[in-house]
């Protein structure tokens, strides 16, 4: 079967869609996603995201973004404005998993939480520590993350080896550690009503 | 900027007033706290004025360092790494230049708005800022509009800086403006916002006069806007 449906993803949600994708049968859907590392420079994703539209997007009845608005401050969406794309709601992806109210509730707790998601856990050497230079730099730790209090790791999955490395994680920034479950339903939820629902029979 | 050299075969006290210039830009530029307090103080003890070291070696090494970073030629860490090293010769040069009196160029309440705990960006500001011989008085994180407002009565700066790193924070500095023209006093200050997904369009959409891409953007604007204040 011909894909009418094309989402583009971040690559730190590529697991989580493919996984959403074999899971729902989304036989009708092509998933084509961004380097994960965009993460960490958020200001490059809205130039990055129109490029993929420029190059993917013609042939497809529909197309949707998963991504967030990421820490572009709008500029995503004005470039999704032009293109009549819609993305997931919310601020990032912490919010899409976890959900606007206890997103909410978490952030109010502990306002100096660094979150983990199971790709954030599964590539913390990569993106946070040599990301943002501690493997070379320690002594920029304090900078970074002093006035961090916690770390939350927000489990798309109930793995104990995730668990015991998000702890480490934690152990390494020298932040207390909670983890949450929240699935991946509101993903699913997300995508399945953003895109899915009414575009499967195209 | 780096050259391909051993550095523990230059020896800074041997070399000439440009040289050592030179190197010590290059030092700023990699990040060398050390080298950057031991050149500071061979320049002064050499009878360099604390000013100039300041504005013609780590301001213009800063400076340097922000254009890289802009370009997309140094990221983040050797960003702090370079902004380290400036501290350490701020640190030397700031009770020179606090014992000779000079008359600040103009005075700037910072903070990070309500919500947000995030203060590199701020703190990057208010270094330069004080570089280039601006009075700072940083009020921190998570600020909301009454400890702002309180703050400006007390202070009475020229500018008031307001920085944010999450989107959903950054729309709180439309609150503190808000909040400053109920009280008849958002004329008073020259308002500046800054962080990583603001722009210029959210600033004309807030009420600020400007937004600063970077800390070296953040001095040049606050300078021009000093000055035209002065000029009206």
């Amino acid at each position: 079967m011909n894909a009418t449906v094309l989402i583009i993803g971040c690559g730190a949600l590529a697991h989580e869609l493919v996984g959403l994708q074999r899971r729902n049968q989304w036989t009708h859907v092509r998933i084509q996603c961004l380097p994960a590392d965009l993460h960490n420079t958020p200001d490059l994703i809205p130039d990055a995201v129109r490029k993929a539209l420029d190059r993917y997007s013609s042939g497809y009845a529909h197309v949707f973004l998963a991504y967030a608005d990421c820490g572009t401050g709008g500029a995503l969406d004005r470039v999704l404005e032009e293109y009549g794309v819609e993305r997931l709601p919310g601020a990032h992806c912490y919010e899409v998993f976890s959900g606007s109210r206890l997103f909410a509730q978490l952030s109010d707790e502990e306002m100096g939480t660094f979150y983990l998601t199971d790709f954030l856990v599964r590539h913390f050497d990569r993106l946070v520590k040599k990301g943002l230079g501690l493997d070379r730099h320690p002594e920029l730790m304090a900078t970074y993350f002093g006035n961090y209090r916690r770390v939350t790791y927000l489990a798309q999955t109930h793995t104990n080896e995730l668990s015991a490395m998000a702890r480490q994680h934690a152990k390494y920034l020298g932040l207390e550690f909670r983890q949450q479950y929240t699935g991946l339903a509101l993903l699913d939820l997300a995508v399945q009503k953003s895109c899915i629902n009414g575009f499967s029979e195209l | 900027m780096s050259q391909d050299y051993d550095e523990e075969d230059i020896v800074l006290a041997e070399l000439d007033d440009e040289e050592l210039t030179e190197q010590m830009r290059d030092d700023l530029y990699d990040g060398l706290a050390d080298e950057i307090a031991e050149g500071t103080n061979i320049l002064l003890g050499r009878g360099w004025g604390a000013r100039k070291v300041l504005d013609e070696v780590l301001i213009g090494g800063m400076k340097i360092a922000g254009e890289d970073f802009r370009d997309g030629i140094l990221f983040v860490p050797e960003v702090l790494l370079a902004a380290n090293a400036m501290k350490a010769g701020l640190a030397i040069l700031k009770p020179i230049l606090s014992k000779i009196g000079a008359e600040p160029v103009g005075k700037m309440l910072i903070g990070t708005v309500k919500g947000d705990i995030h203060d590199i960006g701020k703190n990057l500001v208010g270094m330069m800022m004080e570089g280039a011989g601006f009075e700072i008085v940083d009020i921190g994180i998570n600020i909301d509009a009454d400890t702002y407002i309180a703050a400006l009565k007390k202070e009475r700066p020229d500018i008031l800086g307001m920085s944010a790193l999450l989107t959903t924070t950054m729309p709180y500095m439309k609150v503190v403006i808000d909040r400053m023209k109920e009280q008849g006093i958002r004329e008073d200050f020259v308002v500046l916002v800054g962080g990583a997904p603001l722009n210029e369009e959210f600033s004309q959409a807030v009420g600020a006069d400007a937004y600063c891409r970077d800390a070296a953007t953040a001095v040049e604007i606050a300078k021009q806007l000093m000055q035209a204040r002065r000029t009206c």
